[in-house]
């Protein structure tokens, strides 16, 4: 502060709590959404970690298992396995850049980040926001990447079946998110996210009829119809599908259950988060 | 109606389960006053900062800040404080400016008064040159005048500082010193300021003495060191308890024993030092004389060293 030594010219006295500007609740929002970007973007090994492992799944297991691949009842056309593990692909990439955007709660508590927010008069619902949206805008952004690839796969999408299948992906981004929310913001450490992704968070992606069709009966088909991830893949299959015309009660949840079921875990997700974030413990003053 | 005080805080009690950081504290800062919350590491300053900057809710007590209850209405007190917290709270990947902007958004202030407000600050923060560099590429103390900048960006009245000068050299942190007196004059802004380095204290109008969750004391620097009767004499030796016998007995002077040091309070102590050296000039390896420090009124107030065994 060597240079600050020049007198302080005598400026009009603060202004009273009445005409202070009072806090936003939009504009906390967009502030935190845009840091979200813009450290995403400057952090290039998140770009490529987010996308590229879902797109190597996608070719080497769509390679691997096409001769095993028995096509679920639904699907009243030829399909491969390649074609039916794509849209659980792009649920991948979403799960995958949601939760890796949320990691970054513990790391903004570490770092000391937080704690500014903490101390600033927003509430805790913008703050949540605020970080839910940035993860969904990013996590949107890779998946349309990745379905642009549609075509490849003989899906032909329609512009309303693109617009549909947008609004279904943020739904669905947003959901993730705040689960990401839920598990990031009591954790301590990284470590201990990397731990429930890999016995909670992947199993919840395996079994949500992404990686392989949910069998007719038998204790794993229960385990996939109480998912709830099972629904947003659901949803995901028949919007891509508009067009064709995929019977309920074949396997493959309907879209009115699918939108009721997700919107429900959407709204327990949030719940949790905004109140996690507006609980203050010691753990959070450091 | 008189004019609340910045800070009020009556019969505040923390607990972290069973222990005590903070037992039944009471004091208030008036406006326009440097106030220091000096003390031990452990001895409940933090805890008391992060009730004050509402990251830990009120358990027993009441804080209010410009009369406004802190456990009732933390975002209107969200609003009046600035918090420069000890430990960083910047976003190492962004720029200076951009961490001011978002800053300055969350308090609700956009555009061009949001601006303007940033190169104010930072020109007089002395790192305008620097706002379009990235934070990790900083320095720890130019980091540490951002940190300043943060807290300062939404003009509050009351400043809250962790351990202010931590990071920051001697120069710069006159400088820190400085500026917080300016702002006391001339735009009427508070700040609490906690710290454990005696020297730093001084520069306080006033200040609470915290040692293991108790206030020990308040008051001006100077009062506060007028606690010691006279002079400090401090005494080391090889047998600090068979002298403290000996003085008592021959001069009928109280001695503590404190950190392994004889230390007595005299009105005259110049004297009695002579006849202290005459009468054992075997058992005093070095005596020393002063007038009384911020340290003497510690151990004075509070039986012990300022970095008393555990504490430190």
């Amino acid at each position: 502060m060597s240079t600050s030594t020049a007198p302080v010219a005598p400026s009009p006295a603060p202004p009273a709590l009445e005409a202070q500007p009072r806090g936003s609740f939009w504009l906390p929002i967009y502030t935190l959404t845009q840091r979200e970007l813009v450290r995403f973007f400057r952090q290039r090994t998140r770009v490529i970690g987010a996308l590229g492992q879902p797109l190597l799944f996608w070719i080497l297991f769509g390679a691997g298992l096409k001769g095993s691949f028995q096509p679920p009842r639904w699907a009243n056309w030829e399909m491969s396995y390649q074609e039916y593990f794509f849209p659980g692909v792009a649920v991948m990439i979403v799960m995958f850049t949601a939760i890796f955007s949320t990691i970054s709660i513990i790391e903004d508590r570490r770092e000391g980040f937080l704690q500014g927010v903490l101390v600033a008069p927003i509430s805790r619902l913008s703050l949540v926001l605020g970080k839910l949206c940035g993860g969904t805008v990013l996590a949107v952004l890779q998946a349309v990447l990745f379905l642009l690839l549609a075509p490849t796969m003989g899906i032909s999408i329609t512009p309303a079946a693109a617009l549909l299948t947008l609004v279904w992906l943020t739904l669905l981004s947003f959901t993730l998110t705040a689960l990401g929310f839920v598990i990031a913001w009591p954790m301590e450490s990284t470590q201990g996210f990397h731990a429930i992704m890999s016995v909670f968070l992947m199993p919840m992606w395996l079994l949500s009829g992404a990686f392989f069709p949910a069998g007719e009966s038998g204790w794993l088909s229960w385990i996939i119809a109480a998912n709830p991830l099972t629904y947003g893949m659901a949803g995901l299959r028949r919007l891509l599908y508009f067009g064709r015309d995929i019977p309920t009660g074949s396997g493959l949840p309907g879209l009115g259950t699918s939108l009721v079921v997700t919107c429900l875990f959407c709204a327990v997700c949030v719940g949790l988060s905004v109140y996690l974030a507006g609980r203050r413990v010691s753990k959070d003053a450091r | 109606m008189p004019e609340p005080q910045a800070v009020d805080i009556h019969g505040l009690t923390h607990r972290y389960g069973d222990h005590a950081a903070l037992s039944d504290i009471s004091f208030s800062v008036a406006r326009r006053e440097l106030f220091g919350l000096l003390g031990p590491n452990g001895g409940g300053k933090t805890t008391l900062f992060r009730l004050l900057s509402t990251l830990l809710p009120i358990q027993s007590g009441r804080v209010e800040i410009f009369g406004t209850d802190v456990a009732a209405r933390q975002e209107d007190v969200r609003r009046q404080i600035g918090v420069v917290f000890q430990s960083p709270s910047l976003d190492r990947v962004l720029t200076v400016r951009e961490n001011l902007l978002h800053q300055g958004h969350l308090y609700g202030m956009r555009r061009g008064a949001l601006r303007e407000r940033i190169d104010v600050l930072l020109g007089r923060l002395g790192i305008a040159d620097r706002a379009g560099d990235r934070i990790a590429s900083l320095s720890g103390g130019l980091q540490r005048r951002v940190e300043i900048a943060k807290g300062l960006l939404h003009q509050p009245r009351l400043l809250l500082l962790d351990e202010p000068s931590t990071g920051l050299d001697p120069g710069a942190r006159d400088d820190l010193w400085r500026y917080l007196r300016d702002l006391r004059d001339h735009e009427g802004v508070t700040a609490v300021v906690t710290t454990h380095l005696m020297e730093e204290a001084e520069h306080c109008d006033r200040l609470a003495i915290l040692d293991k969750g108790r206030l020990v004391a308040t008051g001006p620097p100077a009062e506060l060191r007028a606690h010691v009767g006279g002079d400090c004499i401090t005494i080391q030796s090889e047998m600090p308890a068979e002298l403290a016998e000996k003085i008592a007995t021959r001069f009928d002077v109280e001695s503590a024993i404190v950190g392994g040091r004889l230390r007595i309070e005299r009105a005259d102590g110049h004297d009695l030092v002579r006849e202290l050296v005459d009468a054992f000039p075997d058992e005093i390896s070095t005596v020393t004389l002063g007038k009384p420090t911020l340290q003497d009124a510690f151990i004075h107030l509070t039986g012990h060293q300022f970095w008393g065994e555990g504490d430190a």
